[in-house]
Formats: structure tokens, sequence, C-alpha cells
């Protein structure tokens, strides 16, 4: 297992909005290959440790390492860090799919459009390339139909699932999900669930922020439960679910079922 | 809010009801008193001038259209860095921004045309530097500070719009485009400002039509656009109501093409609510 290369790798991380201290020193480590879920009750600080792996948050304290390379920090002056190099950034962030809760199409063009714009406007993809890439995507998330609809006119769901084609179009060497079902209709949360899970199967590396516990136990290898800005308990979700050691995940468990 | 008014104006004057239903009784009551009316105006009054102004009302609108399109294109260029260090400038420069859209809305277009024309208009010429200049053939026609002031004024009131739309794209594309790899030029160029462009379309739309009722003004110092010909008119034919009623329906045919433009432009991306 452990052979695997390290896709990220993130040490000691902390995180501080003013006086209230989110991250109390976060280290997890992803291989090619897995398939993490970070659970937790709200306010544990898992979305803004998924964040902080892209620098769309900036840790206070720590490094994020992805695909062996760390991203440079420097100090911004004001007790936090901020990227010594911007380009670096950009240039790691351009190879993550990023997948949010509240799909964040861009309004103004459509699915297609959406899906080409990262792969033809950041990694200079020729454009003819990138549509006939992007329409392999959309057919397996099942949006063929809608490729030259706008956001606007589509469910939750298809939203969703044309995001995660979004991030699927950089060929990203890792996925995150932050919270991709919890602002849909329960009813759309199943397609999106489904899209997810084939990814999984494929083997693809992704660290998903989730509070569908089921779906977690089915499609992660790893479980990692945050509470209070550090990971309390993490392991294979056979042990994590069926025989939880820490008093807090033993209450959180229970809370859910 | 402006926003709103201008897109009843659009609903207006393009949802014309179609087939059928123009047809209803009070509909063809309506239709037929228009045509008697415009029988009347045609029969009655009189148009015999018109021929021979026909070229000259032609140059005026050229003129009207060209102090238009350019004070509205170069308003807009100076509207969109108005509106965006309003949202993320520093904060001189917001101030400053701020300053200037403020002054230039709280104060009469009229007035500051004739500042421009007759204040700064008369100062250059006291100057030898600026009379022996490349600029001075320019400056001493009085068109400059037309579009000037217009642009100026076109540049305050959109400032302030972009200034709304640039603030209200929603924060999770901006996220989003960040996400992805975009540099903050391409997250701008991509995604902020044509989101926020598209987000103001209704508005500059009833903004422009009121730059072109604007734009008249600038016969109050010396530039022949169509309303200084139609003056003219009046002045040497001694008619009142003909001209001004052209006049009318030569601004009410520019606003219709103006707002069909604009509305073609929205539909090129349909939005869902707001």
């Amino acid at each position: 297992m452990t052979d695997r290369a390290e896709a990220i790798a993130v040490e000691n991380l902390h995180k501080r909005f003013g006086p209230l201290e989110v991250l109390k020193g976060v280290s997890l480590t992803a291989r090619e290959g897995d398939v993490i879920a970070i659970i937790g009750g709200s306010g544990s600080g898992k979305s803004t440790f998924l964040r902080c792996i892209n620098m769309l948050e900036l840790p206070s304290a720590g490094t994020v390492t992805i695909h062996g390379e760390q991203i440079a920090m420097k100090k911004d002056g004001r007790g936090g860090l901020m990227p010594a190099d911007r380009r670096q950034v950009q240039r790691i962030r351009s190879r993550l799919g990023m997948v949010f809760q509240s799909f964040n199409l861009w309004q103004h063009m459509t699915i297609l459009q959406n899906v080409i714009e990262a792969p033809v406007h950041v990694l200079g993809v020729a454009r003819a390339e990138a549509i006939e890439r992007a329409e392999t995507i959309l057919r397996r998330v099942g949006l063929f139909e809608k490729r030259d609809a706008y956001p606007a006119f589509l469910s939750g769901g298809q939203q969703q699932r044309a995001a995660i084609a979004r991030a699927l179009a950089v060929q990203p060497h890792v996925m995150l999900f932050d919270e991709p079902t919890s602002a849909l209709d329960p009813e759309l949360v199943g397609e999106v669930l489904s899209v997810i899970g084939d990814l999984a199967k494929e083997k693809r590396t992704m660290i998903l922020v989730t509070h569908e516990m089921k779906f977690a136990r089915n499609v992660a290898n790893h479980i990692v439960f945050l509470a209070n800005g550090v990971i309390e308990e993490q392991g294979p979700p056979e042990e994590i679910f069926g025989a939880p050691k820490s008093e807090r995940l033993k209450k959180f468990i229970s809370s859910i079922h | 809010m402006s926003g709103e008014t201008s897109t009843i104006e659009v609903t207006a004057l393009t949802d014309l009801p179609s087939g059928r239903d123009l047809l209803k009784p009070h509909r063809i009551a309506l239709i037929a008193i228009a045509a008697v009316m415009v029988f009347c105006i045609a029969w009655f009054m009189r148009w015999d001038w018109l021929p021979e102004y026909a070229g000259r009302l032609a140059q005026g609108v050229w003129v009207t259209l060209l102090m238009l399109f350019s004070t509205a294109s170069l308003g807009f260029l100076f509207a969109v860095p108005l509106g965006l260090v309003q949202v993320t400038g520093p904060w001189p420069l917001k101030m400053l921004a701020k300053g200037f859209c403020t002054v230039i809305r709280g104060t009469p277009l009229l007035l500051q045309l004739w500042l421009l024309y007759y204040g700064l208009g008369s100062l250059f010429p006291q100057y030898p530097e600026i009379r022996q200049s490349f600029l001075w053939p320019y400056l001493r026609e009085a068109w400059p500070y037309g579009v000037a002031a217009l642009t100026i004024s076109f540049a305050a009131y959109e400032g302030e719009v972009m200034r709304g739309a640039f603030a209200g794209v929603p924060a999770g594309e901006l996220e989003a485009a960040r996400a992805y790899g975009m540099s903050r030029w391409k997250v701008f160029r991509r995604i902020w400002l044509p989101r926020a462009v598209h987000r103001a379309l209704p508005t500059l739309n009833g903004e422009t039509v009121l730059q072109l009722k604007s734009t008249p003004l600038v016969a109050t110092i010396t530039v022949v656009d169509v309303y200084a010909v139609i003056s003219k008119i009046r002045q040497t034919t001694y008619l009142t109501y003909e001209p001004l009623l052209f006049l009318a329906l030569i601004y009410l045919c520019l606003t219709a093409i103006l707002v069909v433009a604009f509305r073609t432009l929205e539909n090129k991306i349909p939005t869902r609510g707001a």
C-alpha cells in the first residue's frame, strides 16, 4: 500500500481567523489512488482544511506538498503566511480539480464552455482537442445533451455533475470535493454521488469533505474524523464506522444514525 | 433603481403583441385613433420643407450618432476602471473614483459642458504654447468639448453602474476561477468583467438611451447635431410644431434601434431569475 507515490502531503497545518484557531495542526498524506473522506461536525474545520490544500484559504502555519512539490510560503507580516510565488500556486492549482458545495459554474458560459475554459485558457490545450475531451467527459457524467445550455437552466444535480466535468477536464492529479451534495435537494443527491462513486472506482485520487456517511463508508479507503481543528481519529472505514475508539467519534456516528 | 426602469422600457418596446392579440377590440380602436392622428399630421400640417433640409437633417443625425457612440464607448472604457477601483481598489483610488462619480452625477451636464467650453475653451487661446501645438486645430473647434463633457458624464454614471455590477458577481465564481489556476488578470478578463457587463447590460441600455437624449445639449455650444438642424429649420420656416414633431420621431426611432440592439445582446446569454 505504502509504495504508491504521495499525491498530497499536508504537514502540521494551522489556520487562524483572528483569535479563532480553526485548524490546530493537521497532517494528512494522500497517496495515488487514495480516496479520503473527511468527516466531522459543522465548524470542525474540514472545509477550511480542504481549501487550504489549494490555497483558497491561506494557512497560518504548516506546509502543503503536492506531487512532491512543496508550495513555497512566506510571512505576510500579519502573523500568517502567503504564497512566495503566485505563479507556482497557479500552476499547482491548475491540476487540482475542485468541486464546490454551491457548484460555482460560470453563469455566462454554456456547460461546454465551462468545461473547456480551464484547459484552453489556463493549460493551453488546443480548442478543438479540449472540446473533444470535454464532450467525452460530458457524456460520462450524462450531460452531453446539455452541453450548449447555460448553468441557470440546469437542476442542481446537473450543475454539480457539470462542475465535476469541469474538474475532470483539467486531468487533475487530485480531485477535491467540498461538500458536493450539501446544497442539493435530497432527490438529486444520488445522481451526483453515483458519478463520484464511479470516479472512486477508477482509482482517482480524491479528497472529499462530506456529510454523506454511508457514501463515505462505501467509496473511501480512508476516513479522517476532524473535531475542533484536530484529527481526532482516522483509519479505514470499517474501523471508523465499525469500531470507533474516541468518545467524540462514537457520539458523532450515533448522532447521524 | 434605473435598472428596473430600463427593463420596463425594453419590455414596452420589444414585446409587441403578435398575431391575434393585436386584433382585440380596444387595440383596433387605438390603432384607428393613431392612424387618424398620423393622417391629420401628414395632411393638415406643412411638410414641404422636408426635402429641402433632408441632406442637412441626415448630416445632423450622423453627428448625433457620432456623439452618442463615441462618448458612450469612451465613457464605458473609463467606467470599467472607475467601477473596479471602487470595489477592489486601495482607498485613495477608491475615494478618488467615488468623488469623481459624486461630483459629476451631482451637477447638471449643461453646467459641465459650459464649464469646459466657455471656461477651458476660452482659457486655452491665452497660451501661445497651446495655440501653436498640434492640438490647436481641434481645441478651437466646439465638438471636442462636447465629446469630453458627454464622455465624463457617461463615465461617472456608468462607473457607478459597473461598481454595482462588479460587486454583484458571485464570489464563488471568482473563487472557482482562482481554484482552476487563473491569474488575477485572467480571472478579470475571462470571468469578472464579462459577468459584470452582462449583469449591467439592462441598465447600460437605459443609460445609453438617456445619453442619446443628452446629446442635444451640444447644440448649445455650436455643434450642429440633429437638434441644431431642427432649430435652424424653425428659425427659417417660422414653423413650430412640424420640425419638433419630426425631431421627436427621429429620437424615437433612434431609441427603438438602441433598445432592440441591446435586447439582442442580452439575449445572447439567457439568464433565469435575477
